[in-house]
């Protein structure tokens, strides 16, 4: 930074930049009560001048109503009456930041543990995880269980953020041993990639400004790693998948045998020319149009929404994927799936249920919950009977209709479902199709006991 | 069409990459088409302000070549901008769509509703609101509220279940994973969508500029009669301002917001063009809301309890 600007020029020159920066990158931060997650998110707002000033005008009056002397950064993403008075998070909130490099939208997840769920929803849509972990402690049970979360959800990237370093005198051997009893257990879940940063959120110590009181660190602060990781995956690794959202037909003088059918390439990459199979009827057509909102052009992928029209007037609808003809998914009414368990009223064998997949909802009957998690220790529980809120565990389905399923961990898009109870809609269940921790096969088998990961 | 980032990208390994604006146009496209494949009655909003002419847009956008199938609601706080509601008729003539009006002024009239002391008529809004959906058995609503917007929004979900009061308990929010947006109610239920829910005020008005969106004159800077109270510019006018120790002046103003006249603030400027626009809220220190709405300084939690009371 220029030393000769004040910090508002030099945040007015930081936010035209920022303007201008086009990759995203959507992350969810997970720690426990009071390891200090809202004051890391604070931190990550008010360094990266991503605060405005009638924000921290905000924090600043509310800080002094409390008797604080330093403005409480957590009071800037506590936004609830409860959470304010009780002094912690209840519920995802998402939040928005920009750094010349990069664009971000933070899943803020409440650590607590009966807010397991809410970790979950933040993961399910993050490219990385933050995990805090409050020096003095340790790897605790929750550690593990926000580790799990996240191989589970199958984020792709996870950060363990070692808080509170200055209550430890920034002593590297104590990170250093967080650090390794971490990676070992994330890696034992099939975590890709875990980076480790020794930070103090209330210090400002390597979130945004690297640390002097830890030069024996040399990796990245916190942010550093979030504006360099890399996001996105390649389309064109995956087949394509395209679950017809909504049937376009003008029927108009202008458009009098239109017939589009609108939705978004859930993965993969679609051109005009291919070979496609509709499911779950099999039937097949080749691909003539594609208008990706208002430019026609011959190659989508996902995540864009498009209309795609076909050569053949074939009998489609709203809950069908089309996909190409010699990558087409199989079809079930059989799904075994781990599941999350959401809402306090809990799930059992024999429970009728509405199953909602993509675009797709048909009824369902819980057949079968051949075991629960434990997340602390990741033993299994068998034949529970049932599963309570915040439960993780297995689940066989039988669906009313063909299914085209693929593994989540294939594709975190059609491989996920809800559960949804019939009778007043509410949303009971969040499940993941296919084998749990199914990458973490390797090294790993040692640690294990007879029964495997197979819970 | 100026939509062709995705198209224009190179092919080949790892570079199909979507700019972040087409990303955030396709997720809202999403949102239309799932609302318009899963409810009956569905409506938007619609205030002649810069988010729900961006909702607009989008949802042309969604169903070309066919007509949107929804139709349009306005909440009238009877405080309006009149280059505003000049804007709305001819933007629903244009599109040939259907306009439901709320009137606050009749509910005043009629004595449903009482004026308050203030002057103040966003916080009325509610009651004229939930009973055009009630009446209309509207049962999904589009909003163009943003998550960024302010602290209780953030935890808005996408799709919102509203009671049949249209109350909004943030403690009972249903949890929304991936893309799987559930849109289940009961009889006399409806749900709030807010497509928008991940766009940031900059990203409207670069989505803006990109698909050269026209806009109503009072978002660019014009000189204007205002007053000064509360800290803000307010625009006179027969809502109740200025008062006698009040002086009006012209200034060089534009507004950030649109809503009633009473409670949204002017903003100083000589923006006058879109670029000019986007250099001057890129550099703010100000977040949108904090520069222009008296409502929500009532309270630090202001927004969350007219929320709960059924408040967008």
């Amino acid at each position: 930074m220029t030393s000769n600007l004040t910090s508002e020029e030099q945040a007015a020159a930081a936010a035209v930049e920022r303007s201008a920066a086009t990759s995203q990158l959507r992350f969810a931060t997970a720690g426990s009560v009071d390891d200090g997650k809202s004051t890391l998110v604070g931190r990550l707002l008010h360094d990266s001048k991503s605060v405005l000033a009638d924000q921290l005008e905000a924090v600043e009056h509310a800080s002094r109503s409390r008797g604080q002397e330093t403005p409480d950064l957590a009071l800037l993403t506590d936004g609830l009456r409860a959470e304010r008075e009780q002094g912690i998070t209840i519920d995802v909130a998402y939040r928005y930041f920009a750094t010349p490099k990069r664009r971000f939208i933070l899943a803020d997840t409440p650590g607590h543990v009966q807010y397991t769920r809410n970790m979950v929803t933040g993961a399910s849509t993050a490219e990385l995880a933050v995990v805090l972990v409050d020096a003095r402690n340790g790897v605790v049970e929750q550690t593990r269980r926000h580790a799990a979360v996240a191989a589970l959800l199958r984020v792709p990237h996870v950060v363990l953020a070692v808080n509170k370093m200055d209550l430890v005198d920034y002593a590297e051997p104590v990170f250093a041993a967080i650090a390794e009893e971490f990676t070992t257990y994330a890696a034992s879940l099939g975590v890709p990639e875990i980076t480790a940063i020794p930070i103090s959120a209330l210090a400002g110590d390597n979130v945004v400004t690297p640390s002097a009181n830890m030069d024996w660190y040399g990796g990245p602060t916190v942010l550093e790693h979030l504006e360099t990781v890399p996001v996105g995956t390649d389309p064109s690794q995956d087949p394509a998948r395209f679950p017809v959202q909504y049937v376009i037909r003008p029927q108009t003088a202008e458009h009098p045998d239109y017939r589009g059918y609108a939705g978004q390439i859930a993965s993969g990459v679609l051109r005009v020319g291919d070979a496609v199979t509709v499911l779950p009827s099999g039937r097949t057509s080749t691909i003539t149009g594609i208008d990706a909102l208002g430019a026609m052009v011959d190659v989508a992928w996902a995540p864009q929404s498009v209309t795609v029209t076909l050569a053949d007037d074939l009998d489609i609808s709203r809950g069908d994927l089309i996909a190409p003809s010699d990558h087409a998914p199989e079809t079930t009414q059989d799904v075994e799936a781990t599941v999350c368990h959401l809402h306090d009223r809990p799930l059992r064998v024999g429970d009728r249920v509405l199953l909602k997949h993509t675009t797709r909802t048909m009824k369902a009957i819980i057949k079968d919950i051949p075991s629960r998690l434990t997340l602390a220790d990741l033993s299994h529980h068998p034949a529970p009977g049932e599963l309570a809120a915040n439960d993780i565990g297995r689940v066989v389905l039988r669906t009313s209709e063909p299914l085209a399923l693929d593994a989540y961990e294939e594709s975190r898009r059609t491989g996920s479902f809800l559960l949804i109870d019939p009778a007043d809609g509410t949303t009971l269940t969040a499940g993941m199709a296919g084998d749990s921790f199914a990458a973490s096969a390797d090294g790993a088998d040692a640690a294990r006991d007879d029964e495997g990961w197979d819970f | 069409m100026t939509t062709v980032t995705a198209i224009n990208a190179e092919e080949g390994a790892g570079l199909y990459a979507l700019a972040h604006l087409d990303a955030l146009e396709s997720e809202a496209v999403h949102i239309f088409r799932e609302v318009a494949g899963e409810f009956e009655r569905p409506v938007i909003l619609f205030s002649g302000g810069k988010d729900s002419i961006v909702m607009l847009h989008l949802a042309l956008k969604a169903f070309a070549p066919a007509a949107v199938p929804f139709s349009l609601l306005h909440v009238d706080t009877g405080h309006n901008f009149p280059e505003v509601i000049e804007y709305r008729d001819n933007t629903v003539a244009r599109h040939g769509l259907r306009l439901h009006v709320a009137s606050v002024q009749e509910f005043i009239d009629d004595g449903r509703l009482r004026e308050r002391p203030d002057g103040t008529r966003n916080p009325l809004q509610t009651v004229p609101l939930l009973d055009a959906i009630d009446k209309n058995r509207f049962d999904a609503v589009f909003g163009g509220g943003r998550r960024d917007e302010e602290k209780a929004r953030a935890k808005e979900r996408v799709f919102s279940l509203r009671d049949e009061f249209g109350g909004w308990d943030p403690r009972r929010q249903r949890p929304e994973l991936w893309q799987l947006y559930n849109g289940r109610h009961s009889p006399g239920e409806h749900v709030r969508v807010f497509p928008l829910s991940n766009w940031t005020e900059l990203d409207v008005w670069q989505y803006i500029a990109r698909e050269k969106i026209d806009l109503p004159q009072i978002y660019y800077a014009h000189e204007r009669e205002v007053f000064r109270r509360g800290g803000m510019w307010l625009a006179p006018g027969e809502w109740g301002g200025p008062k006698d120790d009040e002086s009006v002046e012209r200034r060089m103003v534009r507004y950030r917001t649109v809503g009633d006249m009473s409670c949204t603030g002017a903003v100083e400027s000589d923006a006058v063009t879109i670029e000019q626009v986007i250099d001057e809220i890129a550099a703010s220190r100000l977040t949108e809301r904090g520069a222009t709405r008296a409502d929500d300084k009532l309270s630090e939690a202001a927004m969350e309890d007219r929320k709960r009371e059924g408040y967008f």
